[in-house]
């Protein structure tokens, strides 16, 4: 499904005219490289309208619209020209392109987070590198994961993922004492640990969140989210009966998708508009939202309008469920809505838009902590205020 | 920005049974129905033996004059209008106030007659079982002040227990019969009596022990030093009572003591109780036996009252201030109308002590010169702001070290440190400490506890020392830059920043931003008596911000335009609530009303695990002058001179308590954490305070 998207049109020109040679192998990078890591992602542009983590987000979820495609085209175009002159630049330093590569690679799988992926093709890199000191091989992925991240600047998740990775990974006291051989065998045995834990992340949450559904409910749910499906996904295989409305999901359509999914599973679905929340709020007894990113306060950045539905849900005093990956968890802290770096998404409105017209193209918002009631996590069912706990412990 | 604590949706759950009165969170239902009740019985709100909703009876009183005092300590006429919307906090807050909880509660319709009467009794277990603690003003947060008193209790009677066992059987039963009764009955003993009890039972106890000769006056002592009415009998007085039951018990008479330990108590209930005590007393076993028991079951005790923080002085116990007196380097002449409700913080007439201090320069041997400037620089105000008094603090209590030599015959470990918490006295007498200096000594005296013996004293004192510098460099200076680079990322282009006081660091975070490059405006707001915003106006004009004066009387006009609210914090407490300046609260109240975000810029080491619910119970009374006098304006300094008038009270609070629905987040040197994380910080860092 994904290789319909401009996300790949983007990948395949890249790995076409970039480095059609192999580029899994590693190469110790030059000194002289080290000192400024070029931002390998030549579709990062500030022109753009459409941020590379909403064309990852529409390839793994595939729903296109035409006028999207056709702007992602573009995109597509202009990016191989701005790209042009990166290659010579690149050309140098072909290791943080190798990371990138490696990283795609992991994308491909359409069930494999994005976050995922890159804690794979940071764990790849470890496995190639050549350093022959511990110093080298920390500062090798160091830089290997700064790229990752000036890859996509706008995903949390993918942020967030490589700075947990890092952490995980050489936060051990052994490392040390050990020679460097047994640390860096060491040093693999962690990274691909929290590979696992990390892809199996998906499946800890949607048991544990199986104690809230109950019979007879009724869940909304907005977006498409690969946590919530899961969720619901067991939920259905546990011969649990529940109804669930689905958000439309403008401008994706991403709740088209998960309605589609649903019905595959025999659960029975309803499809609202977006707006349409606040008048079905009265029969709905929970509501599921997933999120691209846990902050510290415990609040959730997610796509467009899980702030207004979190906002109804809390003045009709309906629980609101996050499902989120504690690779997701993220130091940020945003006070408000602008707070954020803005991730933008092109909005297909059917009609031409006069060009006075300003269009909200900001594609997710931030829910305070306050109207969440809890977050299902691999680490367990969270109140908002535990992941500040968590993040603190991780990172201080 | 918003409350992070305002009634969270909670998933369905089935409630089995009765909900009991004791649910921190009223019934919606109550509070919806509350308002009309409250309009039909407003008229006589306080003929009822319920609190008034505004004010908690002062704790110091004996119960006779409480009721006389109760309707005295009314001393906000408005409070009866104000009630509805204390009782709306109550609703909406949910457990979170619970200072305003307790007060709505015996007003509240649905609170029987039953529960208000629990809540009196239970007021009155906080104030008769050790007078420390102010009674209602913190207790129903939860039991955190019962739990104390509890401990209280167990420790009073851990340190009889001793005593009491090897004497007689019975003994100690005795003992925690009478607690019990008398904890049971406290609705009626009144403290007075209970004392009696108490001191009459103590008296008896000493009596037989009596033959111990020495041992037994001391321990009487001891127990004299918890005990808060004995500073009315003076020690020679009762040691010639002891001889007296010592010759008494000599002649081999039991019932010789009663007589003498009736005087010493006299309450009508302790007679009953006495016979059963004296009955067990000639069974006793040898004293020996009890002493040698006494010992083995000391230190325990000891480690237990280690655990439990020291009971602030509270300086409505006249014994204990007595006492204090004696102990004090120089004498504060004491305001003498202080506001009820606050009688148990210290307030004196400044101005009058510096020169009482200065006469005394020469007298005070004991005191280093260093310390001394120090003390003098608090009370006179040189040294005002929480970093900087606790850096003049440090680098003080570092010059005592370089000058320390230890005197022969003691260590430098015990020496030092007594010396140390002397000058803590001295300085606590100057002016209250901050609880970032208590961080700051606590781990200034655990460092020097941690000293290996092997060192000699120079290498000690240049550990000691170098030990205060990393302090300073990395808890306050280094701090304070990781603070401005976090909160500078927070200030964005065409932002209105509202400060208010004078605070350093945000001071340091406005100019940083400045240098950015970024444009923004600053809004002080400032209050009186200080007027610290008017120094902080001043350097930041000169560096060319523009700036908006105003007093806190405005601050609900100019909030609208506020996109963020900067404030420091004196220290921010494990519930998340901020002690800061006077004022605080009330500009984070309405921030909070407008949304707009409140961020709160205070180093970590300014974090105190314990927990406050209110301003009540620990804050700091300025000089009531201040606020009676408008320098420069005398057509309205009619109130000037009149401090001593019989009727009027001056209430010049300088800190108060903002509760962490109002803030938004917190910027320490570990990063932007929400309020509620205090505690992990607290948690997790603490050990490193004392590891460094």
């Amino acid at each position: 499904m994904w290789h319909r998207s401009a996300s790949f049109i983007l990948d395949k020109n890249q790995n076409d005219t970039v480095y059609p040679a192999d580029s899994v192998t590693l190469t110790p990078p030059p000194p002289s490289s080290i000192s400024t890591p070029q931002n390998p992602n030549p579709n990062l542009n500030r022109n753009m309208s459409m941020s590379a983590y909403y064309q990852t987000r529409a390839a793994h979820h595939g729903v296109v619209t035409s006028d999207w495609l056709a702007q992602s085209q573009e995109a597509a175009t202009r990016a191989v020209v701005t790209g042009g002159q990166e290659i010579v630049d690149g050309g140098k330093s072909g290791r943080a392109f190798s990371v990138i590569d490696e990283f795609n690679n992991w994308r491909k799988q359409p069930d494999l987070a994005e976050a995922v992926a890159a804690i794979r093709a940071l764990a790849a890199v470890i496995r190639n590198s050549e350093a022959k000191t511990m110093m080298e091989l920390e500062i090798e992925l160091k830089k290997a994961s700064d790229s990752l991240k000036s890859w996509d600047t706008t995903s949390i998740s993918l942020t967030a993922g490589c700075d947990l990775f890092m952490r995980y990974v050489t936060r051990t006291s052994a490392l040390e004492y050990e020679d460097f051989n047994s640390a860096r065998s060491r040093l693999i045995e962690r990274a691909e640990k929290f590979g696992e834990i990390s892809y199996k992340a998906r499946k800890i949450i949607a048991m544990l969140s199986q104690d809230f559904i109950f019979d007879g409910c009724t869940i909304l749910v907005h977006g498409f989210s690969r946590v919530v499906m899961e969720v619901l996904k067991m939920a259905a295989q546990n011969k649990k009966l529940f109804r669930v409305l689905c958000t439309e999901g403008r401008p994706d359509r991403s709740g088209l998708r998960l309605a589609n999914e649903l019905a595959k599973l025999d659960v029975p679905v309803k499809l609202l508009i977006d707006s349409a929340v606040a008048y079905t709020m009265d029969e709905v007894d929970m509501v599921f939202v997933g999120a691209d990113g846990v902050v510290e306060s415990g609040g959730i950045i997610n796509m467009m309008g899980t702030y207004q539905i979190a906002l109804v849900a809390h003045s009709m005093n309906k629980p609101v469920y996050v499902a989120a990956e504690s690779y997701k968890f993220a130091r940020l802290y945003p006070l408000d809505q602008k707070d954020m770096g803005p991730a933008l998404r092109p909005i297909d409105f059917g009609v031409p838009i006069p060009s006075k017209v300003e269009v909200e193209t900001s594609a997710r918002d931030y829910t305070p902590p306050q109207y969440l009631t809890l977050l299902f996590t691999d680490l367990g069912v969270l109140t908002p205020s535990v992941v500040s706990d968590e993040l603190i412990q991780l990172y201080l | 920005m918003d409350a992070r604590r305002v009634s969270q949706v909670v998933p369905k759950v089935r409630q089995v049974g009765f909900v009991t009165h004791s649910d921190p969170n009223p019934p919606p239902q109550a509070s919806r129905t509350q308002s009309v009740p409250i309009e039909s019985n407003s008229g006589t709100p306080y003929d009822s033996p319920d609190f008034s909703p505004v004010m908690i009876p002062p704790p110091r009183h004996h119960s006779e004059n409480l009721s006389h005092l109760r309707s005295a300590a009314v001393a906000v006429p408005e409070s009866s209008s104000r009630r509805p919307m204390w009782d709306d906090r109550v609703a909406v807050v949910g457990s979170y106030n619970p200072g305003n909880s307790l007060l709505g509660q015996p007003v509240s319709p649905n609170s029987s007659e039953v529960n208000s009467e629990a809540s009196t009794t239970l007021g009155w277990f906080g104030r008769n079982s050790s007078g420390k603690f102010s009674a209602g003003s913190s207790f129903p947060g939860g039991g955190f002040d019962l739990t104390t008193v509890k401990m209280e209790n167990f420790t009073q009677l851990e340190g009889k227990k001793p005593e009491a066992v090897p004497e007689r059987g019975g003994g100690a039963a005795v003992e925690v019969h009478n607690e019990v009764s008398s904890s049971t009955a406290k609705a009626k003993t009144t403290k007075a009596e209970r004392r009696a009890m108490q001191e009459a039972q103590r008296a008896a106890k000493a009596a037989t022990k009596g033959k111990g000769g020495g041992g037994g006056v001391e321990v009487n002592n001891r127990e004299s030093s918890s005990n808060t009415l004995k500073a009315k009998t003076t020690k020679a007085e009762r040691r010639e009572t002891q001889e007296a039951q010592r010759a008494a018990k000599a002649a081999g008479k039991a019932q010789g003591n009663k007589p003498v330990a009736a005087a010493g108590g006299a309450g009508p209930s302790n007679i009953l109780r006495q016979p059963s005590q004296n009955r067990d007393d000639p069974a006793v076993g040898s004293t020996i036996a009890g002493s040698d028991r006494r010992g083995g079951d000391r230190p325990p005790e000891r480690e237990r009252k280690k655990d439990v923080p020291p009971p602030r002085m509270q300086f409505d116990d006249q014994g204990r201030v007595n006492k204090s007196k004696k102990r004090a380097v120089f004498n504060q002449p004491e305001a003498k109308n202080r506001v009820e409700l606050f009688r148990h913080l210290p307030q004196y007439e400044h101005g009058s002590q510096l020169t009482d201090l200065e006469s005394k320069f020469l007298e005070l041997d004991s005191m280093h010169p260093a310390v001394y400037k120090v003390g003098v620089q608090y009370l006179a105000g040189d040294v005002t702001g929480g970093n900087a008094r606790c850096i003049a603090m440090l680098r003080a209590f570092q010059e005592v070290i370089n000058d320390y030599s230890t005197p022969p015959g003691k260590t430098l470990v015990r020496d030092l440190t007594a010396k140390i918490s002397s000058y803590v006295s001295f300085l606590i007498e100057c002016r209250p400490l901050s609880m970032s200096m208590g961080n700051a000594i606590r781990f200034q005296k655990s460092r020097i506890a941690k000293l290996p013996l092997t060192l000699s004293e120079t290498e000690a004192k240049a550990a000691l020392c170098n030990d205060i510098d990393r302090f300073i460099n990395e808890k306050i200076i280094l701090a304070d830059k990781v603070i401005v680079r976090h909160a500078a990322t927070k200030v964005r282009d065409g932002d209105v920043l509202l400060t208010y006081g004078s605070s350093c660091v945000v001071e340091m975070i406005l100019l940083y931003a400045h240098e950015l490059g970024k444009q923004f405006r600053v809004v002080v707001v400032d209050s009186r008596p200080k007027h610290e915003g008017q120094a902080l106006l001043r350097r930041l004009l000169a560096k060319g911000l523009s700036c908006t004066y105003t007093h806190i009387n405005a601050v609900s006009y100019i909030m609208h335009e506020v996109t963020r609210v900067f404030l420091g914090a004196s220290s921010v407490l494990s519930n998340g609530t901020t002690y800061s300046r006077v004022g605080t609260a009330c500009v984070a109240m309405v921030a909070h009303a407008f949304r707009v975000p409140v961020l709160i810029c205070c180093e970590a080491y300014k974090f105190h695990e314990r927990v406050q619910l209110d301003s009540i119970c620990s804050n700091e009374l300025g000089d009531s002058n201040d606020i009676a006098r408008v320098p420069g304006r005398p057509d309205v300094n009619s109130m000037d001179n009149r401090t001593n008038e019989k009727n009027l009270q001056f209430l010049n609070l300088m800190y108060d308590a903002t509760p962490s629905e109002y803030v938004s987040m917190i910027i320490t040197d570990y990063g932007m954490i929400p309020p509620t994380s205090v505690p992990v910080i607290v948690r997790e860092y603490r050990r490193e305070y004392l590891l460094i």
